[in-house]
């Protein structure tokens, strides 16, 4: 069967460019960049050559660190327990503002701390989805240390507004983290234009490969390591650079901002006929407005269709999506989004992602609409409440 | 943890194959109507368990032959995952031909079980048991219905969990059934506890009448005693609730330390239960009569006192003499 993947936001096909270029770095060039040998010499430009895509990528000044990590949990983690160190331990800055739309990964990190005496308010989302300047201004207090809040989310694709927010950060003097995992590749992310402290991302959600991301600190911030034990990106990260993975992650920035026009016409215009036949279905509801959104996401609530049913029938027919809410995860939580933005109770299990990315075809998008009518026909028929 | 845990994230091939049959064609889907009743000469039975806030609701049909008693026609109407439409089409062919008392006896578990392709492999994850309740729960709820039994004094008198409608009945039970031995295993198994977690222990943003690591530390000790008589208390002590530590601590010195302390002309008082830091429960005490000023109550004494309390409820007991 011939397989259709709209689960982008979860992580998106290596693009065979990206590929191309971390394969020598396996084969024949598989040096150590800490080397003094002809092996490490030959590797560094590639090292080099790849900390000025990502430089250029996010709009980073020279003078700012971007620390090549594993993933942008890695660099959630760094940030927030490093914080624990920096300020909220011995000073009377025992305050982080966060927001309870983020990843799992600052959620629990911000619960550890709590377990050591730090305060921390999770901003819950205004009934379109989204965290607002004016609910950052509100919570800072003046033992406020950290705001951390993501650019973009993941379920919804709503863009958070992280310059506003940044702004009032700079204003009361609280250091901002953005996780732009969801933001990168499919809106411009630039930091010269935008005030931030800490910025996080990883290669796998814009068509590079698993396990490579990175953690951006503006010049002047400072923050401990939390791998200790090595000379690697500058003191900062320790642990041997994943020379083919930082390539891949520099190739797969340059190629994300190349696309961002073509994302925001192309997978755009994807998505929209996608969302609009969808509203066709009767008692359908599409979370967060258009104009909001992350030009590939679409996040929807068909009331009467509970939401890994739907997702079990998209995949009979080959077709990859996910679910936010109850039975789709090792937990049975429902999904806060939908709880949040004060839809019915009764929806709160029914929500399905589907994210597209610029691989996505206009035939994949008419076979899912057909598919999607299908399922739903199906499984309402079945449903006690439809 | 352990090596078939680390990778994690596998559900759907967890599922039997009769499982995923029955996701995709299930054979007791729909209603059954009063006229559909009349012509079988049967009595409509409905009964609806769950809720949609909840992630799942089930509607059950039966047509049953009012002189027999047996279940002719069983249907049934689902939201819900792919486990719980298969579990409760499973569960609805498995009423028909019996008796409403015999389907009645029917559980989670012989669903489950139903569901199996291989005898000795689990038809859905754990993750995925709560689906299976359900149906067995609206058999009951059906059960109640025929037989005219009010189902607000059989159901809904001690509701553990109100976000998923879990009766005290049903914790015990699943505990019971199922041999659990975590909070985490009641919410896999029965829902309570999974939403918004109030009903796990004191402390959660509403206060509640039962908590579920109260119900599963009494019943895990019922189980215990009564598979193991001699041995008392085996049950997790610090999960216990302080009013209970306190309970617990006095049932030990009755029976243990006063005794032995009496025997010397001394007495001993508990005076206060704090909780310290990793789980260790300092358990303040006061001496009496001749232990008091004793310099030997002080080291002999309390290495006795703190021994024997160890041994009898939990090794992170710590004696502090008052």
């Amino acid at each position: 069967m011939e397989r259709i993947y709209l689960d982008n936001n979860a992580t998106t096909i290596v693009d065979p460019a990206v590929r191309d270029a971390m394969d020598p770095f396996y084969c024949h060039m598989y040096g150590n960049p800490n080397s003094l040998h002809s092996y490490g010499i030959e590797v560094r430009p590639y090292l080099h050559q790849a900390m000025e895509q990502l430089y250029a990528g996010i709009g980073a000044r020279d003078e700012d660190d971007i620390i090549i990590n594993s993933c942008a949990t890695e660099g959630n983690n760094t940030v927030i327990l490093g914080f624990y160190f920096t300020l909220l331990k011995d000073t009377r800055k025992k305050h982080i503002v966060t927001t309870q739309l983020e990843h799992p990964c600052i959620r629990e990190s911000c619960r550890f701390l709590e377990q050591h005496g730090v305060k921390v308010t999770y901003l819950a989302p205004n009934r379109d989805g989204m965290i607002s300047a004016q609910m950052v201004k509100e919570a800072i207090t003046d033992q406020t240390a950290l705001v951390s809040v993501m650019w973009a989310n993941n379920e919804t694709g709503l863009i958070q507004p992280i310059k506003e927010i940044s702004e009032i950060c700079k204003e009361r003097g609280v250091y901002l983290h953005t996780d732009a995992v969801q933001a990168i590749g499919k809106v411009k992310v630039d930091l010269t234009d935008v005030h931030v402290d800490y910025l996080t991302f990883s290669a796998h959600k814009f068509h590079g490969p698993k396990g490579i991301g990175g953690l951006y600190i503006r010049n002047g911030v400072s923050l401990p390591p939390l791998l200790h034990g090595g000379e690697q990106m500058g003191g900062r990260r320790a642990g041997t650079v994943d020379v083919a993975g930082m390539v891949a992650i520099g190739k797969a920035m340059e190629l994300a901002n190349q696309h961002l026009a073509y994302q925001n016409t192309e997978v755009r215009r994807l998505r929209d006929k996608l969302e609009d036949a969808l509203l066709k279905i009767d008692d359908i509801l599409v979370v967060g407005k258009r104009e909001l959104r992350t030009p590939n996401t679409v996040y929807v609530s068909i009331r009467g269709v509970e939401g890994e049913a739907l997702i079990w029938d998209l995949n009979q027919n080959g077709i990859a999506a996910s679910t936010g809410s109850a039975c789709a995860s090792e937990s049975l939580e429902a999904s806060p989004i939908l709880t949040a933005i004060g839809a019915d109770k009764e929806l709160a299990h029914t929500g399905v992602r589907l994210s597209l990315s610029r691989f996505t075809t206009e035939q994949e998008i008419d076979f899912t609409i057909y598919t999607i009518n299908k399922a739903v026909s199906r499984l309402r028929k079945l449903s006690t409440s439809y | 943890m352990a090596k078939s845990d680390l990778i994690g994230g596998e559900l759907w091939e967890q599922y039997s194959k009769k499982v995923a049959d029955r996701m995709n064609n299930p054979l007791n889907f729909g209603e059954l109507t009063e006229a559909e009743a009349k012509e079988l000469g049967g009595k409509l039975v409905i009964a609806n368990e769950g809720a949609e806030s909840c992630g799942d609701t089930v509607r059950l049909f039966w047509i049953v032959d009012p002189k027999t008693h047996i279940i002719k026609k069983a249907t049934f109407k689902s939201f819900g995952c792919g486990t719980a439409i298969a579990a409760t089409d499973m569960m609805a062919e498995m009423c028909i031909g019996k008796t409403v008392d015999e389907a009645a006896k029917i559980n989670n578990l012989d669903v489950e079980h139903a569901l199996r392709d291989e005898e000795d492999v689990a038809a859905v994850p754990p993750q995925k048991m709560h689906c299976s309740v359900m149906a067995y729960e609206v058999i009951k709820r059906a059960t109640s219905i025929y037989r005219n039994v009010d189902i607000s004094t059989l159901e809904e008198a001690d509701i553990v969990c109100e976000c998923a409608r879990v009766s005290l009945q049903t914790v015990e039970d699943a505990i019971r059934i199922n041999d659990l031995t975590t909070v985490e295993e009641i919410s896999d198994y029965t829902k309570a506890g999974a939403f918004c977690k109030s009903c796990i222990q004191p402390g959660g943003h509403e206060k509640r009448e039962h908590y579920l690591v109260d119900i599963l530390a009494r019943v895990r000790g019922e189980i215990d005693r009564e598979r193991n008589p001699d041995k008392a208390l085996t049950t997790d002590f610090e999960k216990l609730s302080v009013v209970k530590q306190i309970k617990a601590i006095e049932a030990v010195l009755d029976e243990h330390i006063r005794p032995a302390l009496a025997r010397d002309g001394g007495g001993i008082e508990l005076e206060d239960v704090q909780p310290g830091e990793d789980g260790i429960v300092n358990v303040h005490i006061q001496y009496q009569g001749s232990c008091k000023g004793c310099a030997g109550s002080v080291a002999g004494t309390l290495t006795f006192v703190e021994e024997t309390l160890k041994k009898n409820l939990s090794e992170k007991i710590r004696g502090v003499v008052v």
